[in-house]
């Protein structure tokens, strides 16, 4: 129970991290398809489920974590502010990617580009979090 | 199911192999997305980028997560006659892994090539396979991922 449960929640977190790359192509100016836009979303709201739900089952199932731990609450407090950046970078590109080949002169504007670096950044801690969970 | 907190001197190492990995998934993920999508539409933009996201990203990625993946288990004691199973399968797809990324990057360099001759071919035969063994990379991948954080003796 607790092998699997923990598979999935590293899988998924896994899946936020796919996000961040694939959109981290669109930052870049190296992709403007619709459709890669789309995967990435998806990923996004699926392994936001999975780390969330699986993570907060995981800290009620293991005894030495409480869900009201500093760095869980922390994790939760990060992982909602990465949501609404990358919501945001979301609308930025969304005009931008209307087709496979279209609107590569406005992919990459700044606003979008900045959420989404913000939420590369808010990830990345995300992770140090979870890997050095400070006050366990 | 009691916690089991790791000393603080392994976290860095775990940051950057986990890190590393999760870079390497990603842009495999990209990779195949944009292969797929591009074997479906043959659009010629699609197979660069999958082109790029192995070269510039994959590739660098799996250096760090294999680099760390030596520094976590030597900090861990995990080497020599030590190494526990889900650890070999680890070095197990890691390696290989290498070689197929290494094949379907050039694949894909090749696909690149012949997109720019002939817009809308999309690379053709040259980014099909390299779009298959991207693909079994990163299935290879997900069953380390499995080992990793399941440890199965």
């Amino acid at each position: 129970m607790y092998d699997w449960l923990l598979f999935l929640h590293v899988l998924s977190a896994f899946a936020l991290v796919a996000t961040v790359v694939i959109f981290s192509a669109f930052a870049l100016d190296m992709a403007t398809d619709s459709r890669l836009l789309a995967v990435g979303n998806a990923l996004w709201n699926v392994g936001g489920f999975g780390t969330l739900v699986l993570g907060i089952w995981l800290a009620l199932y293991v005894d030495g974590y409480e869900i009201w731990d500093g760095w869980i609450v922390t994790a939760i407090v990060l992982f909602a502010i990465a949501t609404e950046l990358g919501r945001r970078a979301q609308l930025g590109y969304t005009p931008a990617a209307g087709g496979s080949e279209a609107g590569a002169a406005i992919t990459g504007a700044p606003p979008a580009a900045l959420m989404h670096w913000l939420r590369s950044l808010v990830v990345l801690a995300l992770l140090v979090v979870m890997i050095y969970k400070p006050g366990a | 199911m009691l916690a089991t907190i790791r000393p603080d001197s392994w976290s860095f190492p775990l940051l950057l192999h986990v890190l590393g990995a999760m870079v390497l998934v990603g842009t495999l993920v990209l990779a195949a997305s944009a292969l797929i999508l591009a074997w479906r539409d043959g659009s010629a933009s699609l197979v660069r980028l999958g082109y790029r996201s192995l070269l510039i990203g994959a590739l660098p990625a799996w250096i760090v997560m294999r680099g760390a993946a030596e520094w976590i288990a030597d900090k861990e004691g995990l080497t020599g006659d030590k190494v526990p199973s889900w650890v070999d399968l680890g070095y197990s797809t890691a390696e290989p892994g290498l070689l197929l990324l290494l094949i379907s990057t050039v694949l894909a360099g090749l696909a690149v090539r012949r997109a720019g001759r002939a817009e809308r071919s999309g690379g053709g035969g040259f980014s099909r396979a390299s779009t298959v063994l991207v693909s079994l990379v990163l299935i290879a991948y997900l069953v380390a991922i499995w080992a990793m954080t399941t440890k199965p003796v």
